[in-house]
């Protein structure tokens, strides 16, 4: 029998407070893993800090709430620009490029975001001097769609894959339709764009209900342009001449994608337009302009997010990794508080020990080594605690959030969980090792 | 001779401050395979007399010669293995170790002696004493007389030369009286180990052909502590 078992019986003997004691570090270790998973989630979506356009445009609003939904995929947009918006960017003679990117649903099966946007997005580069290397060509028809690398290898597509898509994101049911074809695969890019569905711009739209309710487009077209009377008037016009086409095909039934094609441009929206310049000073130029209206937006996409991760997220991760710690500390306090206060009730057990024998530094041993089994124990049960629950809710907060979490990814910190386990048990043990160290074994025997 | 004991002095020092001597041996002897009783007043100093003897406790002066090593002159880390080889005790309160079922308690005596643990040795032991079909229950489950019969077969795990008894009879029932008092001193005699036994009953005592009082050897007057003992 050596001294781990003799320690392991002492433990099992006292199975409701050593259990009670070794579930508390195991609790501990357990938050500590899954701040760790979210926050390696967190920063691996947040990795991509450039990128290969000047300018982020999009309705007034949160510059971070765009830049969260247009380059890290992560938030739903809360309003759109209407596409005839996207057309009148492109004319402005400081604009060279302008992608378009729609956003709204998630795939069906690992809740991917789905982006609509047009054949240049994949043409230019993603961030300075990186341009995108797929496998496959180009989107062209309705429903083709480039995905990926991740999501190709989350969802095992390939090329010529077919999927369908959700509506609205996590909580609906709602399946649509429509069958989308993969024409092409992504290599990695460890950006956002890894975990993205690019479908034709088109075929976005030609999705059920991606239009809005024609009375609304009317109303916000109304608002957009209300400085603008003609292009207002044609936009009018447009919707007019829908209403009217409706009418006609709900006495006629015709089928759907004939229907489709159909929409007008003034009907279509997208979320958020990429911009390149001509020159820096175009940008700083386009930016102040936008500014001073009341249509849209530009922003610097990138500087929104590092003043969000090095003010906020990267303290809140700081501050929880501390407070984590601080928990494991409190359970190694319990620990020692249990070990301790059985120390008493051991006198008796530890007298009997070194009568028969057992030399100062075995008993010294036997406690330590309860401390460890205890610290260890709860540790490794915390660690994979910790994994467990990160694997079983990571479609949850992928779906909800955007993150995706890589639940077994084992951080570097969590290599320094371990050292730092028994250094808690060495800590947590030797006190009351030390008690048992000096028992005076006569007395003890007498007690 | 398995045990010597000259011009062995312990006092305590009480909480007052106060020094209290118990004992005063000049001279006090046993030789291998002999067995002896020691009776004496209680609070006359027979359980100080036996820890000194294994060496839980040291005397003030003198000298503990058990298989003809001084025991008092050893450093400790060497006495507590020279005791868990050489002497074997049983407690009166039996003293098993509640975690460890009847057979691990036995093994566990053996495992602080740094020799090999031997199980079959351990089994036959338990098998001696009439406990071979309880060797894995945990001595919660067990009558007294069967516990102060786990710990006779613990105290004679590692083969001592010397076996200590402090009134190993005097909570178990009379019919466990006789059945552990023939165990103990059947063993011994079968494998030559000196027994040393306190009792306060003068019906064990009169089982034995030598009975050491106290008192006729200890220079410590036990009547000064008289009033202050139970
Ligand atoms: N650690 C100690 N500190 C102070 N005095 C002690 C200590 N241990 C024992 N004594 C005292 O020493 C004396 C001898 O004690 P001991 O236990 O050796 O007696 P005993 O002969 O075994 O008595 P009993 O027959 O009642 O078991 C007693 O008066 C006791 O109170
Ligand atoms: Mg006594």
């Amino acid at each position: 029998m050596n001294l781990f078992t003799i320690a392991w019986k002492s433990v099992r003997q006292r199975r409701l407070a050593s259990g009670l004691t070794a579930l508390s570090i195991a609790l501990g270790v357990m938050l500590m893993v899954l701040v760790l998973v979210i926050s390696g989630a967190v920063e691996q979506a947040f990795g991509q800090r450039s990128i290969g356009y000047q300018l982020l445009v999009g309705p007034k609003g949160s510059d971070l709430q765009l830049v969260l939904s247009a380059v890290y995929r992560i938030q739903p947009p809360i309003e759109n620009l209407p596409y005839m918006y996207y057309e009148q960017l492109k004319k402005d003679r400081r604009v060279q490029v302008a992608v378009p990117l729609a956003f709204g649903d998630v795939t069906e099966v690992g809740g991917f975001p789905i982006v609509g946007t047009t054949a240049e997005y994949f043409e230019h580069p993603y961030a300075p001097e990186r341009k995108f290397r797929m496998r496959g060509k180009q989107i062209v028809q309705l429903f083709d769609a480039i995905v990926g690398a991740e999501v190709a290898r989350f969802n095992n597509w390939d090329v010529g894959s077919q999927f369908s898509i959700k509506h609205g994101g996590a909580d609906s049911e709602d399946v649509h339709d429509e069958k989308f074809t993969v024409v092409a695969v992504l290599e990695a890019t460890g950006t956002a764009n890894d975990r993205t569905v690019f479908l034709n711009l088109e075929g976005f739209y030609a999705i059920e209900g991606h239009e809005k309710p024609i009375d609304e487009a009317e109303k916000r077209l109304r608002d957009f342009y209300a400085s603008e009377p003609d292009v207002l008037d044609n936009a009018i016009a447009q919707l007019e001449e829908y209403r009217r086409h409706q009418a006609e095909s709900a006495s006629a039934p015709e089928d759907h994608a004939h229907e489709h094609e159909k929409t007008p441009v003034a009907m279509k929206e997208v979320t958020a337009i990429l911009v390149r310049t001509r020159s820096d000073f175009d940008a700083i130029n386009l930016q102040s302009d936008l500014k001073k209206g009341f249509q849209a937006m530009a922003v610097n996409p990138i500087a929104p997010i590092n003043r969000l991760m090095t003010n906020v997220l990267g303290n809140v991760q700081k501050a929880l990794v501390v407070l984590t710690g601080m928990i494991i500390l409190v359970s190694g306090i319990s620990i020692f508080v249990s070990i301790y206060n059985s120390m008493s009730d051991r006198k008796k057990e530890i007298g009997i020990m070194r009568a028969l024998g057992a030399q100062r530094t075995s008993v010294f041993a036997i406690v330590l080594a309860e401390s460890a089994v205890l610290c260890f124990g709860g540790g490794v049960i915390g660690w994979l605690l910790g994994h467990g629950i990160a694997v079983v809710a990571s479609p949850t907060v992928s779906m909800k959030t955007g993150l995706l979490l890589n639940p077994w990814a084992v951080n570097p910190w969590e290599f320094v969980l371990f050292p730092v386990m028994l250094i808690l048990a060495v800590l947590v043990g030797f006190l009351p090792g030390m008690t048992a160290y000096k028992t005076n074994v006569a007395d003890a025997l007498q007690s | 001779m398995s045990l010597l004991l000259q011009d062995v002095t312990k006092s305590y020092r009480e909480p007052g401050g106060r020094v209290l001597p118990v004992l005063s041996i000049e001279k006090y002897e046993l030789v291998q395979g002999e067995q002896a009783v020691l009776v004496g007043s209680s609070g006359g100093g027979k359980t100080t007399l036996l820890n000194i003897i294994s060496g839980i406790l040291l005397p003030d002066s003198g000298k503990v010669v058990i298989d003809g090593r001084n025991i008092v002159e050893m450093p400790e880390a060497i006495r507590d293995r020279y005791r868990a080889i050489r002497i074997g005790i049983v407690f009166q309160t039996f003293n098993l170790l509640p975690a460890f079922t009847a057979l691990e308690n036995v093994l566990l005596g053996m495992s602080f002696s740094g020799r090999k643990v031997d199980r079959p040795f351990a089994e036959n032991l338990l098998q001696r004493v009439g406990l071979a079909h309880r060797l894995n229950h945990s001595p919660s489950k067990m009558s007294v007389g069967e516990q102060q019969r786990v710990a006779v077969a613990r105290a004679l795990a590692n083969k001592p030369v010397l076996l200590l008894a402090d009134e190993p009879t005097a909570n178990v029932d009379s019919d466990n009286q006789s059945l552990i008092l023939n165990l103990i001193r059947d063993t011994c005699r079968e494998n030559n180990v000196t027994l040393l036994m306190v009792t306060h009953s003068p019906e064990v005592a009169g089982a034995f052909s030598r009975v050491d009082r106290l008192r006729d050897f200890n220079r410590v007057v036990a009547g000064r502590k008289q009033e202050v003992s139970k």
